[in-house]
């Protein structure tokens, strides 16, 4: 990543390099990043909740069950970013 | 995260950009940074509060269940202010 990407960033031999173009690479990367934790993590977790003694192969109702932990578990992060941020929120208003 | 902190790296090298871009590219990547550490922490507060609350997955998350994930939160951020704290205590007493 980090040899020869000054041309990637708008850079023409010599050229400035433009933050805006730097920056948009650097939010995808970090957006790549963040779903491959996420799917990691919710892997991990829908595999506990889900499938019991595994067998020869999923059956039926472990495919539903982590199709419906999946979306859970996005719901689940979503009251926990939100939670988080009230807090962080009412923790600057007290200081 | 480990790529943020080659981002910092960057900055330096890059003797391309003008001060003022430098400049502002850092002020950018700290705003990126901070995001990440927020989103790194819900991550953590995912591990230990969806065992504590989830229960079976159904076809929504009910009340009891998002009330839970709240709270787990906001006790998790008191527990650590409280060991904090705490710890203080012990280290200025002296003890080990």
């Amino acid at each position: 990543m980090e040899g020869g990407f000054g041309s990637d960033f708008g850079g023409s031999g010599g050229g400035k390099l433009d933050p805006g173009l730097i920056m948009e690479q650097v939010k995808v990367q970090i957006a790549v990043a963040n779903a491959q934790e996420l799917l990691q993590r919710m892997t991990d977790k829908c595999f506990r909740k889900c499938i019991g003694k595994p067998g020869g192969s999923l059956d039926n109702s472990e495919q539903k069950c982590i199709a419906m932990c999946m979306d859970r578990y996005m719901d689940a992060w979503n009251t926990v970013s939100r939670a988080y941020n009230s807090r962080l929120q009412r923790e600057r208003a007290n200081m | 995260m480990r790529r943020l902190r080659k981002v910092g790296n960057w900055t330096r090298k890059m003797a391309e950009l003008g001060e003022a871009d430098e400049a502002e590219l850092q002020r950018l990547v700290a705003a990126e940074q901070q995001k990440a550490q927020f989103t790194a922490q819900v991550h953590h507060f995912m591990e230990l509060c969806w065992d504590k609350c989830v229960e079976k997955p159904g076809n929504r998350l009910d009340s009891r269940t998002e009330n839970c994930l709240s709270s787990c939160v906001d006790r998790f951020i008191d527990t650590t202010l409280a060991i904090t704290s705490r710890f203080a205590q012990i280290v200025q007493r002296g003890g080990q």
